[in-house]
């Protein structure tokens, strides 16, 4: 399992979350929280590198009233489609430029 | 001062870094796709097939660095992980010369191959490269009376890493070409040896990643910057201009027929404060760099071309994302 929920939030309702996502490092976890700290409803966003040695982060979601797993899938669809859109846009871009 | 452009600005004074009154540090915007769309721009400066400049505008530094990050340490490559040492007299220990071995750069394209799974032992043709090395250090028979020079004295004195001969297995022959696989570069010194020294192994190469060990990173840089601005706010003449001049990297400040200084191009400033040291100057510039203009440099070891490794990184992002999608449907 790459994702799993930490206990603790089971009393809070949906709004609040934990998730442990496993071989992950700064490298998504700032990439995301830097999307979903940045929605409308969000009331926190953050992750922690928990230990050094261990490859795994915490990524915390507090909403005000969405369910936290809803912003979380929100967050990594538009990262994906930031992905996409760059993607798309180097590719021209490297074209464009092969050709003169 | 002067009212510059909207660009978001980082202000380099003299005792400190200031971010323009107005921007609150890109925080607090609210993520709109639409809007960073409309915004994002990339250009690409340089490019060859080995190294490539291109710059990202108008977006986050937390992709800019997840890119970055991504290329030095996640985009896979070929590398030796196993040496098979069968002989080896050479005075350079086994460890060390596996160690040697391991960082040279190979060509092999590591998207045509597959990770070994965790937990095997044999290799196959689909995730798997093999080399041989064998060399034989021996006195030169035909050597003149008078020379001492070792390459007169002797055969086979350097290893070379162009003498690493590929052993191509199952169906690899017909997939790959002798040229596509072996090492970079050819003049790699690998041990020097002395008559009597030999050299026999077995090398084997397997994709993998730069988090586990940097001779897989396919990058040997790959490095981002913001962009530099200079703006003079009064006219510099005479002395001052050349003063001036002399305290930004070379090309950056220009002079024209009238001896007054400009800004003849920012971008290649190495963004020191020099001008600073001089009061009659310091209060004639402002120093800044563009806080979402991200110059990429990347520097390809030799598998890949540059701008296949950027590709690379942004599906690698894409597909962590896709990954955690899928397994959150489960939820």
């Amino acid at each position: 399992m790459k994702i799993s929920e930490l206990p603790g939030d089971e009393d809070s309702g949906l709004t609040c979350r934990t998730y442990v996502i496993q071989n992950e490092t700064h490298t998504l976890g700032n990439a995301l929280k830097c999307i979903v700290d940045r929605y409308e409803d969000v009331q926190f966003c953050g992750y922690t590198l928990p230990h050094p040695a261990e490859s795994k982060i915490h990524f915390r979601i507090q909403t005000h009233e969405t369910p936290a797993l809803e912003v979380l899938k929100r967050g990594l669809k538009d990262l994906q489609r930031l992905c996409d859109h760059t993607l798309n846009l180097f590719e021209r871009e490297v074209k464009e430029f092969n050709k003169t | 001062m002067p009212k510059l452009d909207e660009n978001p600005r980082v202000f380099l004074e003299e005792f400190r870094v200031k971010n323009a009154a107005e921007d609150y540090g890109l925080a607090d915007d609210k993520w709109d796709f639409r809007k960073f769309k409309e915004r994002f721009r990339i250009v690409i400066v340089k490019m060859d097939n080995l190294e490539m400049e291109f710059d990202l505008i108008g977006i986050q530094p937390a992709f800019a660095n997840a890119f970055r990050r991504i290329m030095l340490s996640e985009v896979p490559s070929m590398a030796i992980e196993k040496v098979m040492i069968k002989n080896n007299t050479s005075i350079i220990q086994d460890e060390i010369l596996a160690h040697r071995l391991g960082l040279i750069p190979l060509k092999a394209d590591p998207r045509l191959f597959e990770y070994r799974p965790e937990g095997a032992t044999e290799g196959t043709e689909f995730d798997t490269l093999e080399f041989s090395l064998k060399v034989k250090c021996t006195l030169n028979k035909t050597q003149t009376k008078d020379s001492f020079r070792p390459e007169d004295l002797y055969e086979n004195h350097s290893v070379y890493s162009s003498q690493m001969k590929w052993l191509s297995i199952g169906n690899q022959g017909s997939v790959h070409k002798d040229n596509d696989v072996g090492p970079v570069h050819g003049d790699i010194l690998i041990s020097k040896m002395r008559p009597g020294h030999e050299l026999d192994l077995n090398l084997v190469a397997i994709k993998g990643i730069g988090r586990d060990h940097a001779k897989f990173s396919p990058v040997a840089t790959a490095t981002y910057r913001l962009l530099p601005e200079i703006t003079l706010t009064q006219e510099v003449n005479g002395g001052d201009a050349t003063l001036l001049q002399s305290c930004f990297s070379p090309g950056v400040i220009g002079i024209d027929s009238n001896g007054c200084a400009f800004v003849k191009d920012a971008r290649y400033d190495s963004c020191s404060r020099n001008v600073y040291r001089y009061d009659s100057i310091k209060n004639s510039v402002i120093l800044s760099r563009i806080r979402d203009h991200f110059i990429f440099n990347v520097e390809s070891v030799g598998a890949m071309a540059p701008h296949v490794i950027f590709t690379e990184s942004i599906k690698i992002l894409r597909d962590k994302c896709k990954t955690i999608l899928d397994e959150l449907s489960n939820f």
